[in-house]
């Protein structure tokens, strides 16, 4: 998500630095420049709009055209500006109540709130060590009820028993006592998707919250979602008294203007995001953070946040000395390559690196195969453990016979003999650095990029 | 007494309804419609903002409205008069697409694939149209290929129940390719009209699964090459900008032989269609504007072109 409206930006901003000194006119230009780039990214017309003018109050300001830097400063406003419209700081979810806590999950149709249901579930029990039950309460669409209960049962959290007929109310009512009973924590509503202008189904929301007195009301709304997306966050605002958002599909390419919007209209902070379509794939929102990647300063922070979670300290101290030794083998590769994988490949890597944004287009060419990564673990398991300790000994036969168990060609064993190669130097070089430098060049769960860029 | 009742509220609420539209018209721009004002750079942006809201999207909109200024820039125009030629010009685009899905039912099975992102509503617009095709006497059998999502195969089987087609199912998590295999072979066996294929919601970025879209129309084609003859992609009206990228991705992917535009029936005005209509030139087979099976309709050019442009319809 976002790269296009980082792509947009970023060109804006590149051409105002060109400028030395700043005219207001040009201020204004790049003004124009922004709300278009917005615009395209589906944010909502009135959220542009007072986007762009409190943007411009204060960049044509005489102080930003007579600064250092008044480029740079237009790039700050605009920046800080983004932050404040995604919401200054990370809410979290409220656990603050007495259990059973309540959780309301509402939305339109198809914006994915029985699998998101799943996932807050999966996080509180995970992460809060909580007794979550969730509950079904649709009774609209056809198997709503059941796709529930199976989510339950792929993600090991209890599901109210699905009694057939009973109405959303009712369903409810018997949720919250059988919670009560069995000394649950959090009860997960999930409601049937409705229109935000469906009346009866508007007030059936409202009575469902009047019983259940929700601690939390969540809005889940689909970051692909244009325009509309104020309209709805608006109407189930004002029905429902929502306490949060959980933006889904973050995974698609979209371009992001939906979490611009709703926070800007309803107020409510973006608790959550759903990032694919897996159970565990959800995430708590930082708004600062997601502010650098529109404008293409990277996410550092996730970044390393993403790596703490994944990389073994251990391996990476065992990998530490042997870089110092410069004794770096098929082996230690064959473990790099895992750890990259499991931090969710190149791409998704190299996205949160400070101005990877704007090279983008370069790396696309390069043409990164994410499938590559794992071809090349293959490559490696074809070895035997001494080849894998001396590459050298891989000659012509040895290469046939890699090539031919691990189902790929000799170009490729070659291939990956020669990026070895190079690693290696690197890293014998990084070494002599010593510790200092080492740090300096990247942390050592981080192999050299260019090298580890494997050509289609 | 009940049929007074009805009768009574039948004919109170039509009018209601019917005072309501230009009551909403005319509180739109009655400071407008009266007067007479030029056409000069401050309306034409109003026109633009009015036309992003709907979603039509930029590039269109500059388009539109410069052809509009070309002709009358600095008349005298009303707010009225102004927006008639403006859903009048998109009518025109969209007009020649507006073509509903024709199935002959002469036994040899009409195969429809069903794709589009998640949660566009894919499922229930085959269940409508399901519903739609029994009503015309063909014979219908439904595909699970949605064998990913819980309870996917559940909702469709619902749906063959309601509308008496017999539905081909596998296990969730099972091969999409090999269950659409069996069921075009089974739809042949039959000697149904149509066989309407579901399958899972894909985001257009991801690659595997859009593989696995492919492998599902290749695997079809060793029954059958002329199958899928036709293939629907399944937009969500709430869907921004990024509807056009979907267009273009499953299109080269899968061929894409018409659209269907759901959830009509909120506040989203689907604009982005335009823009779709103008850049692909893919036929508009439907809308979907509930969740009832009545609520399928054919896609008229005229009434959606005047409804983004907010005149009544």
């Amino acid at each position: 998500m976002f790269e296009s409206l980082t792509d947009r930006l970023g060109d804006v901003f590149d051409r105002l630095k060109k400028r030395g000194a700043l005219s207001e006119s040009h201020v204004v230009e790049a003004l124009r420049e922004v709300r278009v780039a917005l615009l395209e990214a589906d944010v909502a017309l009135p959220v542009v709009k007072t986007f762009i003018d409190e943007v411009k109050e204060k960049a044509v300001g005489a102080d930003v055209v007579r600064s250092v830097a008044p480029a740079q400063m237009v790039i700050k406003i605009v920046n800080d500006h983004l932050i404040e419209t995604l919401g200054a700081e990370t809410v979290d979810l409220n656990l603050n109540a007495v259990p059973p806590a309540a959780f309301m999950i509402v939305g339109l149709q198809g914006s994915g709130k029985t699998t998101s249901t799943a996932k807050i579930a999966g996080l509180l029990t995970r992460r809060d060590k909580k007794k979550v039950m969730m509950a079904s309460l649709d009774v609209q669409r056809p198997a709503a009820q059941e796709q529930l209960k199976v989510l339950g049962e792929q993600a090991d959290i209890m599901t109210l028993p699905i009694v057939p007929g009973q109405m959303p109310a009712d369903i409810a009512k018997r949720a919250m006592t059988a919670a009560r009973l069995q000394g649950v924590d959090v009860v997960l509503l999930d409601t049937a998707g409705r229109l935000h202008v469906d009346e009866p189904l508007m007030q059936e929301l409202e009575v469902i919250s009047r019983t259940v007195m929700p601690v939390e009301t969540l809005l889940v709304a689909d970051s692909l979602t244009g325009q509309d997306a104020v309209n709805v966050a608006k109407q189930f605002k004002e029905r429902t008294n929502v306490t949060g958002i959980m933006l889904t599909r973050i995974d698609g390419d979209g371009r992001g203007g939906a979490a611009l919007s709703m926070r800007s209209v309803t107020g409510c902070p973006i608790k959550l995001l759903g990032t694919g379509e897996k159970l565990d794939e959800i995430e708590v929102f930082h708004p600062d953070r997601i502010a650098s990647r529109i404008l293409g300063m990277g996410d550092i922070v996730s970044l390393v946040e993403k790596a703490a979670d994944t990389i073994d300290e251990e391996e990476a101290a065992k990998l530490e000395a042997k870089i110092r030794k410069g004794t770096f083998d098929l082996e230690d590769l064959a473990n790099q390559l895992k750890q990259m994988r499991k931090m969710g490949g190149m791409e998704s890597m190299l996205k949160m690196l400070p101005g990877v944004g704007k090279m983008k287009k370069q790396i696309d060419a390069a043409g990164i195969d994410e499938k590559m990564i794992k071809r090349q673990e293959a490559i490696i398991s074809s070895m035997t453990k001494k080849e894998r300790q001396f590459p050298k000994l891989i000659a012509a036969s040895r290469k046939r016979r890699i090539a031919a168990g691990s189902g790929s060609s000799v170009q490729d064993v070659n291939k990956l003999l020669k990026q070895h190669k190079q690693m290696a130097m690197m890293m014998k070089k990084m070494g002599k650095m010593g510790k200092k430098g080492l740090m300096r060049n990247g942390m050592p769960g981080m192999p050299n990029m260019q090298g580890m860029i494997p050509g289609r | 007494m009940s049929d007074d009742t009805e009768k009574k509220r039948g004919w109170l609420s039509r009018l209601k309804a019917g005072l309501g539209k230009s009551a909403s018209a005319l509180g739109d721009g009655i400071s407008n419609i009266f007067t007479k004002r030029k056409l000069d750079t401050a309306a034409l942006e109003e026109l633009e903002e009015l036309l992003i809201t709907a979603d039509i999207g930029l590039e269109t909109v500059t388009r539109v409205t410069s052809a509009l200024a070309k002709d009358r820039f600095d008349q005298e125009v009303t707010d009225e008069e102004v927006r008639g030629v403006l859903a009048e010009q998109i009518a025109e685009i969209l007009e020649p697409l507006a073509k509903p899905l024709v199935v002959e039912g002469n036994g040899q099975p009409h195969v429809v694939l069903v794709v589009g992102v998640n949660g566009t509503g894919k499922t229930t617009t085959i269940g409508k149209l399901a519903q739609q095709m029994v009503g015309q006497g063909k014979s219908v059998m439904l595909a699970a290929g949605d064998t990913f999502r819980a309870a996917a195969i559940e909702q469709l089987k619902i749906w063959g129940e309601r509308t008496g087609a017999p539905v081909v199912m596998g296990k969730t998590g099972a091969d999409a390719a090999g269950l659409v295999y069996d069921a075009l072979e089974q739809a042949r066996a039959a000697k149904s009209d149509v066989l309407l294929v579901d399958t899972a919601g894909r985001l257009q970025n991801k690659t595997d699964l859009m593989a696995e879209l492919e492998k599902i129309v290749r695997v079809m084609k060793k029954i059958d090459d002329t199958a899928p003859h036709s293939v629907l992609l399944v937009l969500d009206a709430t869907t921004g900008q990024n509807a056009i990228n979907q267009v273009e991705v499953f299109r080269s992917i899968c061929n894409v032989t018409g659209l269907v535009m759901t959830k009509l029936d909120g506040t989203a005005r689907g604009g982005v269609l335009v823009a779709i209509a103008a850049k692909a030139g893919l036929p508009i087979h439907a809308i979907g504007v509930g969740e009832g099976a009545e609520d399928f309709q054919a896609f008229e050019a005229t009434a959606f072109a005047r409804s983004l442009v907010g005149l009544p319809t």
